[in-house]
């Protein structure tokens, strides 16, 4: 028979241990990225993010990692952005709960949980290989592009059924079509919500570092095109911190790599408390 | 006129990918309930929200346009060829196209890993103007055209803090193959060998495969990097390790040991009495022109076999005194 | 007008078929490259094989699974009772105020690369294992434990969406019944969100499972089949990624075979936990 006594007294027992879990996860992390920022920020300087490497990236700056990075990004969001979006609106729009949705939506849960590693794989055999394309920017972004379509998929839908069906109801009964609905009153009101996804899913293709590899090269040159083969941040920390080239350098990329990182996060999450705002 | 702008989303958690299902902007489940009254977006208003939204974007995609615009445009027209290959020729090879394009700017050459194999594939299916291989060509590759910029060594290295400096071959050989276990066997403390080596499909590892260990199979229990860089650092940080890099990585992090009492240096090469040597190849499928035979004039030139001299590599034109 | 909007509903198809297209040609191009390697060498020879040896043309890849399934199954033993207390502590028992900043600080840990965890653990946790418990320091129990934090975000937010989709009368049932903070989290509340808590529990694992770059810097990469948590190993994903580099031929499609089991491991967990997932949110 548990007695009251006992009962509280696993309470008190249960509560320790729970803070002192919890507190020593967060303790956990936040040394990990501590450390990396401790020995990386002093490293940063306007020097060492706007020149180029030298000697191997011994020394010298990290600018075309920092534009690889952005340039792959920036790809990735042209392909994925409107493929998103336009599933999103298809899903919601234009058809109902159908073999055809539950397909759609089985094929973009399986390809959310596609490990980055894989993609590698198939956007050197696909984009690299087969489309001939070569270790180039266009290679990785399309990559990239196919990784985070799901994340942008599930979040631009999610903003989409917010939408209450009297906006529809209005645009319609004013003798709207379907598209200008979609493209007058939806998407415009969808727009936060899908914003934020593409902000974490730049957030995810900055860290991407297996699938990147395989599929922009590693080349430490400026990019000239489209066609030129790239190194990212994420990746040019990974070949530094293991080549130990430089831990010094290794440590600055490290720290500009968790500063954008956590900036692009910021940014989502301020979006959502300002334009998401709960009523009281 | 509501003037509020947003959605009115509760339960709002987000998180990183996989799980896109977890992101939730739940509603009022009964839609039939009326929606206002909430802080709802009404078209007519989003001009407001419009031009914040617009300064939201200009500002976020601003320095992506700049970033990448600019920069590739105007750097279209430049000649350029690409190097791909061998993984230990790759940073020598990139050392000597900075060299090459200080003296030629505009010119670009790119210089890329993949391995030797996949160097001298890429030569013959012209994905590179020039392939590097660690390792000599095969009877079947023999329609390329090979030239040799320089020679490695191979150098067996061990952790500072290990006393011992010389190996002869038949322990080394036991040691990589995992019947000598431990440190003990070996004239030190007793701890069990950690050994080091590197990936299945590398040249340096064929070469020492080929050199030194011959029919002995390298110990499945060895751990293993992908690249002499990773390897010498993972011999640094373990008193206990015994690995193999190219002699010009060796530096005062990891100490190379001599093999039968030949210390493996540059002067010990020349004269031919440390043997564990390797050419360094550029591949070509035909005979060299363009820009490419540009790039391997600087090479060969007594500018750039300086400048791999200083590396720890072995100047391409020696002779055996 | 009528046509125009034809045009678009099909093209609008077409383009939400993209995720399924993309998925069906990951799928196409993986088993391509990978099944003539499995035929020639024998499925039964290849997934129960122990020795990868691709030099001599060996290609088993049993020891990796072994591997994988040790590490995640150390970083699920890690991630799972800090994972649910966290949660718990999220949910239930810390101040209003710092759970404010704690949620987003999670969130923000979540998307943190991987390679800088991988980093950490090169560069601390390494050398720690080795002077403290033996062996070389890359090994399992290092990945483990930087997997077990890699998967902490993934438990921990979808575990306490669950908790708080409960209806409130579940622990307000609980509590006027006279049961103490601690019985209603442990017996009440736990056990009624344990679908979703299940189901992270899987997604995490498949996260786990997925996880290379981080791997190959703490895992050490030997072929061996371990045989101690203090062994270096080598995990499915580490196998694709610290060969792909080099190999061509045989080599390569046996990397690509690998992929294949790999691809195949993790779709087998996605689908328990969306259909567990599903389950819960329709009933």
């Amino acid at each position: 028979m548990i007695t009251t006594r006992v009962r509280h007294l696993t309470q008190r027992i249960a509560k320790v241990l729970v803070w002192t879990a919890a507190l020593s996860t967060i303790g956990v992390m936040i040394l990990i990225l501590f450390q990396v920022l401790r020995e990386g920020i002093p490293v940063l300087s306007s020097h060492f993010l706007l020149d180029s490497p030298e000697s191997m990236g011994r020394s010298g700056g990290i600018l075309p990692t920092i534009v690889g990075t952005f340039a792959l990004t920036a790809v990735a969001l042209f392909f994925a952005a409107p493929l998103g979006v336009g599933t999103a609106i298809y899903l919601k729009e234009y058809t109902r709960e159908s073999r055809i949705s539950r397909v759609i939506r089985f094929g973009t849960d399986c390809l959310a949980g596609v490990p980055s590693i894989i993609f590698g794989l198939f956007g050197f055999v696909f984009f690299v290989i087969y489309l001939n394309l070569g270790w180039s920017i266009l290679s990785g972004g399309l990559t990239l592009a196919a990784m985070i379509l799901p994340t942008i998929i599930s979040t631009a839908e999610e903003a989409v059924k917010a939408i209450p069906i009297s906006y529809r109801e209005v645009s319609y009964s004013l003798g709207g079509t379907k598209w200008q609905t979609v493209t007058r009153v939806i998407l415009p009101s969808a727009f936060p919500g899908i914003f934020t996804g593409i902000i974490l899913s730049v957030g995810r293709s900055i860290g991407e570092t297996a699938a990147v590899i395989l599929t922009a090269g590693s080349s430490l040159l400026m990019p000239t095109s489209l066609f030129s083969p790239v190194r990212t941040m994420s990746v040019h920390f990974y070949i530094l911190a293991r080549e130990g080239i430089s831990m010094e350098m290794a440590y600055g990329t490290g720290a500009a790599l968790i500063i954008l990182v956590l900036l692009v996060n910021t940014i989502a999450q301020w979006l959502i408390n300002r334009y998401i705002r709960q009523r009281t | 006129m509501n003037r509020n702008c947003g959605l009115r989303i509760a339960n709002c958690e987000l998180e990183k990918a996989p799980n896109p299902r977890k992101i939730r902007f739940t509603q009022n489940q009964n839609t039939q309930q009326s929606p206002f009254g909430h802080w709802i977006l009404v078209p007519g208003d989003y001009l407001g929200f419009g031009f914040l939204k617009l300064g939201i974007l200009a500002i976020l995609f601003l320095p992506l346009v700049l970033a990448t615009g600019p920069l590739m445009g105007c750097q279209r027209s430049k000649p350029e060829i690409t190097v791909a290959g061998s993984t230990s020729v790759e940073p020598f090879a990139e050392l000597l196209a900075e060299g090459y394009m200080k003296n030629h700017p505009g010119s670009n050459i790119y210089v890329q890993g993949g391995g030797s194999t996949a160097g001298i594939v890429a030569a013959r299916t012209h994905a590179a103007n020039i392939g590097m291989s660690s390792r000599s060509l095969l009877p079947d590759e023999n329609d390329l055209h090979p030239i040799t910029i320089a020679r490695d060594a191979i150098a067996v290295i061990v952790h500072p803090k290990n006393p011992l400096n010389d190996l002869p071959p038949a322990r080394i050989v036991g040691i990589f193959s995992g019947q000598i276990k431990n440190w003990k066997e070996a004239g030190w403390e007793s701890h069990p060998i950690v050994v080091v080596t590197r990936e299945e499909g590398s040249g340096t590892r064929e070469t020492f495969q080929k050199l030194v260990m011959k029919n002995e199979e390298i110990t499945l229990a060895a751990l293993v990097q992908d690249s002499n860089g990773a390897i010498r650092q993972v011999v640094s940080n373990d008193p206990h390790t015994i690995g193999y890099i190219s002699l010009g990585l060796v530096n005062e992090k990891v100490k190379a040991v001599k093999i039968s009492g030949v210390e493996p240096s540059v002067a010990n090469i020349e004269v031919g009495m440390y043997t564990l040597v390797r050419p360094f190849l550029f591949v070509f499928d035909a005979e060299p022109a363009g820009m490419a035979k540009a790039f391997l004039d600087f090479v060969l030139s007594p500018d750039g076999q300086k400048l791999l001299e200083k590396e720890g590599l072995v100047p391409a034109t020696f002779k055996v005194r | 007008m009528e046509l125009k909007e034809k045009i678009i509903g099909k093209s609008l198809l077409l383009i939400a078929l993209s995720s399924v297209m993309i998925l069906g040609l990951i799928t196409f191009f993986i088993f391509e490259q990978g099944i003539p390697l499995i035929s020639k060498v024998g499925p039964l020879n290849f997934i129960l094989g122990e020795r990868w040896v691709p030099s001599k043309g060996e290609f088993g890849i049993f020891p990796m699974i072994v591997s994988s399934f040790w590490v995640t199954a150390g970083a699920l033993a890690l991630g799972i009772p800090l994972g649910l207390a966290c949660t718990i502590f999220l949910a239930e028992w810390s101040p209003p105020s710092f759970a404010m900043v704690l949620r987003p600080a999670i969130h923000l840990l979540a998307a943190i690369p991987s390679v800088i965890y991988g980093f950490w653990g090169l560069v601390i946790l390494v050398p720690l294992v080795r002077d403290r418990l033996g062996g070389p320091g890359l090994s399992i129990l290092s990945g483990s434990l930087i997997l077990g934090f890699m998967t902490l975000p993934t438990i921990i937010s979808i575990s306490e969406d669950s908790l708080k989709a409960l209806p409130p009368t579940y622990k307000q049932g609980a509590l006027a019944l006279g049961a103490t903070h601690w019985q209603t989290i442990w017996r009440v509340l736990i056990p009624a969100a344990r679908s979703g808590i299940v189901a992270s529990i899987i997604l995490g694992m498949g996260r786990a499972v997925g996880e290379t770059m981080a791997m190959i810097m703490i895992l050490g990469n030997a072929v061996q089949m371990p045989s101690s948590f203090l062994d270096s190993a080598r995990t499915l994903t580490t196998n694709i990624g610290i060969e792909m580099g080099y190999a061509s031929g045989d080599h390569r499609q046996a990397l690509f075979a690998t992929g294949i089991v790999l691809f195949l491991i993790i779709m087998g967990l996605n689908s328990l936990a969306i259909f567990l997932s599903r389950r819960r949110m329709g009933s």
